[in-house]
């Protein structure tokens, strides 16, 4: 933890007319670091998140990135950060490489710098080939990288990601964390909202938000200690039987779901052979698991994110985004 | 201000790039115009001709109807292409890409002078491409016409995209864009004296002509295209006039530009409040 604080918020609070959206968020990220913003929508993430960008102006507290506060010093923030959006923000009438050079233009790459940048940004994220082409021909996950390239093209010391991979599917999204995950060893801090929790693992550490504020802030190991306990899957000859004996064993009542009981222990690799020895029931077969981020998230918020929830949402957002645009 | 200068530049040559690429855009705002001369030109003429055996105040010095409607027609083009030019950031915003600029680290008043130079650059290009027809309906072009009639599209075209930078500066969906067709470039287009002269009008109308900037515009766009045609006393009795004076030339486009500087500084201002 040597590394030198990129961002800070201390007390950060914003408030719209009646709504407090972010109240009293303090955090330090450290340079190289990938932190990870988790929360259902309207926790007060892209509210944060558009304070830390300059974007909106908070209303108590204070915060700064590179070490220039963002609502007294927002050019000097602007120059170091990149962005990707949520939702696209690409001309989609220009080429790959024009959209580039407009970014490059806009953020004083110097002329000499200029071609080679693009080309290795281009390169970075495997779109050379298709950088004389209109962005209208692009797939959703080529825009996506496009953005990503087009955000570190000024070689930004934070790079902010507001929902990288929503809406894309599984392998894209493997294909985009190839690229995001070599950017901590070139010394840029990733700062990203999520609600994805395969995605939130990637990250060195996440902060939990609801209501405007932190619930919990730490590496993804020590969050999910927070649920103190794993998970164990069992299935036997015959359940409605077994099930009281387990719960015995456990020490807590087992669920019951989809032919299997689950059943929360604080030591499974313990659990399971004594389990194993001594229910009389015959066992089928046995399966435990840490527990995960959305167990972690249901204790601290008594809700669920679930990431087939949000596929779902996904979708029917990309189609009133697409019917708002017609 | 070096930044300012490259932002504006890059901002105003994104501009240029999309309307060379967009010849469809091209195509469709000629024949608008077009329509006009030949249709609503020619018919009004005959008309005319036919109902008072000439067209008296209306075309002085022997001219038809669709002579006089010419330089109108190009203040038209004008008119119409600049204002829609620099309504593409309602656009702009609509798709995000308008996001892009207003995180970068510029000023947001580039943002308000590039677009406001694009929509008058696409406009100006509009514009004096009609002048390819004067030929067609016995107008004879010449070279110090063409270099005198630059300046003055300019500064029609940069007055009226400012106007539709300020507009589009506030307007977060393309839903209230037939609102500013109807009520706002509508009425400036027909009180601006593309189709009319603004003489012997209505007291009532008389005013609201002289509040419409376009007719600033089109005025001197008349007065340079007919006026070799024509006697000079008769392209003096063509001049746009407030208490009977005749206003000059460098007056209405003084009157012109500060239009548009003024309502550039409504369009900074718009822009660097909004998140």
């Amino acid at each position: 933890m040597s590394q030198p604080i990129v961002i800070e918020a201390k007390a950060l609070e914003k408030r719209f007319g009646e709504i407090e959206a972010v109240r009293g968020i303090d955090l330090q990220v450290r340079r190289g670091e990938i932190f990870g913003f988790l929360g259902p929508n309207g926790a007060g993430k892209s509210t944060t998140i558009n304070i830390l960008c300059t974007l909106l102006k908070p209303t108590g507290g204070s915060a700064s990135v590179a070490g220039f506060d963002v609502a007294h010093q927002p050019t000097e923030v602007r120059r170091r950060l990149g962005l990707v959006f949520q939702d696209p923000s690409l001309d989609i009438q220009l080429t790959a490489r024009e959209n580039l050079e407009f970014h490059a233009f806009l953020y004083r790459v110097p002329k000499a710098e200029r071609d080679k940048r693009i080309a290795e940004m281009l390169e970075m994220v495997q779109l050379t080939d298709r950088a004389e082409s209109m962005v209208m021909t692009y797939s959703g996950g080529m825009k996506r990288r496009l953005e990503i390239a087009r955000g570190m093209l000024h070689t930004p010391e934070v790079l902010f990601l507001d929902e990288p991979t929503i809406g894309l599917d599984t392998q894209t999204r493997r294909h985009i964390w190839g690229y995001l995950n070599e950017l901590p060893k070139r010394g840029v801090t990733i700062f990203m909202t999520t609600h994805y929790m395969e995605e939130a693992e990637f990250c060195d550490r996440i902060a939990i938000i609801d209501h405007g504020k932190i619930q919990a802030i730490g590496t993804p190991e020590e969050l999910k200690g927070m649920v103190g306990g794993d998970v164990v899957t069992i299935t036997t000859a015959d359940d409605e039987a077994a099930a009281p004996l387990v719960g015995a064993l456990a020490g807590s009542m087992p669920v019951a779901s989809d032919g299997t009981l689950r059943v929360e222990v604080s030591d499974a690799a313990a659990f399971v052979p004594k389990l194993v020895r001594e229910l009389p029931v015959e066992v089928t077969s046995v399966a435990f698991r840490r527990p995960s981020l959305d167990d972690v998230f249901l204790k601290l918020t008594g809700r669920a994110i679930r990431a087939e929830e949000g596929s779902e949402k996904d979708l029917t957002r990309m189609m009133g985004r697409a019917w708002g645009r017609r | 201000m070096t930044d300012t200068l490259r932002a504006i530049y890059i901002i105003w040559y994104r501009d240029v790039v999309r309307f060379r690429r967009d010849r469809a855009r091209l195509v469709a705002s000629l024949a608008q115009p077009l329509l006009y001369l030949l249709i609503f030109g020619t018919g009004l003429s005959s008309a005319l001709q036919g109902a008072a055996g000439g067209i008296g105040g209306a075309a002085p010095g022997g001219l038809t109807y669709t002579q006089f409607i010419f330089p109108g027609i190009i203040g038209m083009a004008v008119l119409f292409s600049a204002i829609f030019g620099a309504m593409s950031i309602v656009w702009d915003r609509e798709f995000g890409f308008l996001k892009e600029v207003l995180v970068a680290p510029i000023d947001r008043s580039a943002v308000a002078i590039g677009k406001a130079l694009g929509g008058a650059t696409q406009a100006m290009v509009q514009g004096l491409v009609l002048l390819l027809l004067a030929p067609l309906i016995g107008i004879d072009l010449s070279v110090g016409m063409v270099v005198a009639l630059i300046p003055l599209v300019f500064v029609l075209a940069f007055a009226l995209s400012s106007l539709g930078v300020a507009i589009a500066s506030r307007m977060t969906s393309m839903q209230g864009f037939q609102m500013v067709m109807t009520f706002l470039m509508m009425p400036m287009f027909f009180l601006s004296g593309a189709l009319f002269p603004l003489q012997g009008l209505p007291a009532w109308m008389d005013v609201l002509t002289r509040l419409d900037p376009a007719a600033y515009g089109m005025d001197p766009l008349r007065r340079v295209v007919l006026g070799s045609a024509l006697p000079p006393e008769i392209v003096s009795r063509m001049g746009l006039t407030i208490f009977g004076n005749v206003i000059p030339v460098p007056v209405e486009a003084a009157i012109l530009l500060g239009f548009g500087g003024l309502m550039l500084m409504v369009a900074i201002r718009n822009f660097r409040v909004v998140a």
